[in-house]
């Protein structure tokens, strides 16, 4: 019977294992410790996580958006009420100094939390240009009368054609352009305290 | 241990139900032409609804996933390939919103990794039979006989 263990492996025949070694021994003891630190590895990632988690450096639920470092897309859009005139893409180019292109609607909770550091931004003297995101004019322009106008131009987009043209998906949205009219920086959600001292200013005195 | 098999075996039973479950109620949404809605249906299915994130805008009822639906279905009527589609809509939400990673030097590890496991696996298999100690060699005629008269003994 080749395969069955033998009784007859004594030290005087070939090829058995001699089990008395201290080496593999203690080779074999650490390895006890591999799933430990297997465990402390996965541990340290999780922590990571967390950590990108409540600074904002990790979501996995963030939509990156490609079209940042280029050029804006080509629109036009009719004007919001109370403004007169709308605004295109050739309107962003012909500014000639970056400013804020910022998403919002009137069915949009977080957009009444953003309105006051939106208005902040305003008199800080940054020009934001507002597209009223899939909202009906007359309800739009209540949001602006109730929570304040910060817009320095109001367009609206309810079709929601142009906006899926700059990758917004969902309001509020903010996006930096720079003077040559290239996308330098995006923000889904609610602009907060801490993202407009951390990351727009910086943004706009880099291409200020 | 018997429980959650059976709650297994629940669930499993319930998304036989919810797989067909397309969001699209609206036929007016629908192509009418056939080979080309289920080209756009088979596009759609591979395009991640960014407001629900883990459903297809296929099955996804936000308003974003309808919007894309539809053109989808203008860009596949105005002869567009699947990969123009496809393309057209990554050229604005990224890799993010195909539900199949493309095969990138980012996603080499995500698409390798079964590879990659079979092959520690087998590595691990191979390595501890090494380490076996092969069977000993079947006793000799002279062995035989000394282990005879032992027993015997």
């Amino acid at each position: 019977m080749p395969g069955s263990p033998s009784p007859f492996t004594g030290e005087g025949r070939g090829g058995g294992e001699t089990p008395a070694d201290p080496g593999t021994i203690r080779r074999r003891r650490l390895l006890l410790f591999a799933p430990l630190g297997i465990a402390a590895v996965a541990g340290a990632g999780f922590l990571a996580m967390l950590r990108g988690l409540s600074t904002g450096s990790f979501d996995p639920r963030g939509v990156p958006n490609p079209r940042i470092g280029h050029r804006i897309p080509d629109f036009s859009l009719p004007p919001q009420p109370p403004a007169a005139q709308g605004f295109s893409s050739a309107d962003l180019l012909a500014a000639g100094r970056p400013l804020l292109v910022n998403f919002f609607a009137s069915w949009c909770v977080p957009c009444i939390a953003e309105a006051p550091l939106l208005m902040r931004l305003k008199n800080d003297g940054v020009p934001i240009w507002g597209v009223a995101y899939k909202d009906a004019a007359p309800a739009a322009a209540g949001f602006l009368a109730r929570a304040g106008d910060p817009y320095a131009r109001l367009a609206r987009d309810e079709p929601g054609r142009v906006a899926i043209d700059w990758g917004v998906y969902g309001v509020p949205e903010t996006y930096v352009v720079d003077r040559n009219g290239i996308v330098r920086w995006r923000w889904a959600g609610p602009l907060t305290d801490d993202v407009i001292a951390q990351q727009l200013q910086p943004l706009l005195r880099k291409y200020a | 241990m018997l429980r959650s098999g059976f709650f297994v075996a629940a669930m499993l039973a319930l998304s036989c139900f919810a797989a067909p479950a397309f969001a699209i109620s609206d036929p007016a949404e629908m192509l009418p032409n056939r080979a080309q809605e289920l080209r756009a249906e088979a596009i759609g299915g591979q395009l991640r609804c960014l407001v629900c994130q883990n459903q297809s805008i296929e099955d996804s009822n936000a308003d974003l996933a309808r919007d894309l639906r539809r053109i989808v279905r203008s860009r596949v009527a105005a002869g567009d390939s699947d990969r123009q589609v496809i393309g057209w809509v990554v050229a604005r939400y990224g890799d993010f919103v195909r539900l199949r990673p493309p095969f990138r030097p980012l996603t080499w590890l995500l698409w390798l990794s079964p590879a990659l496991a079979v092959g520690l696996g087998t590595a691990a298999v191979l390595i501890a039979r090494r380490r076996h100690p092969p069977p000993p060699a079947p006793l000799s005629d002279d062995e035989r006989a000394k282990l005879a008269e032992l027993l015997r003994g």
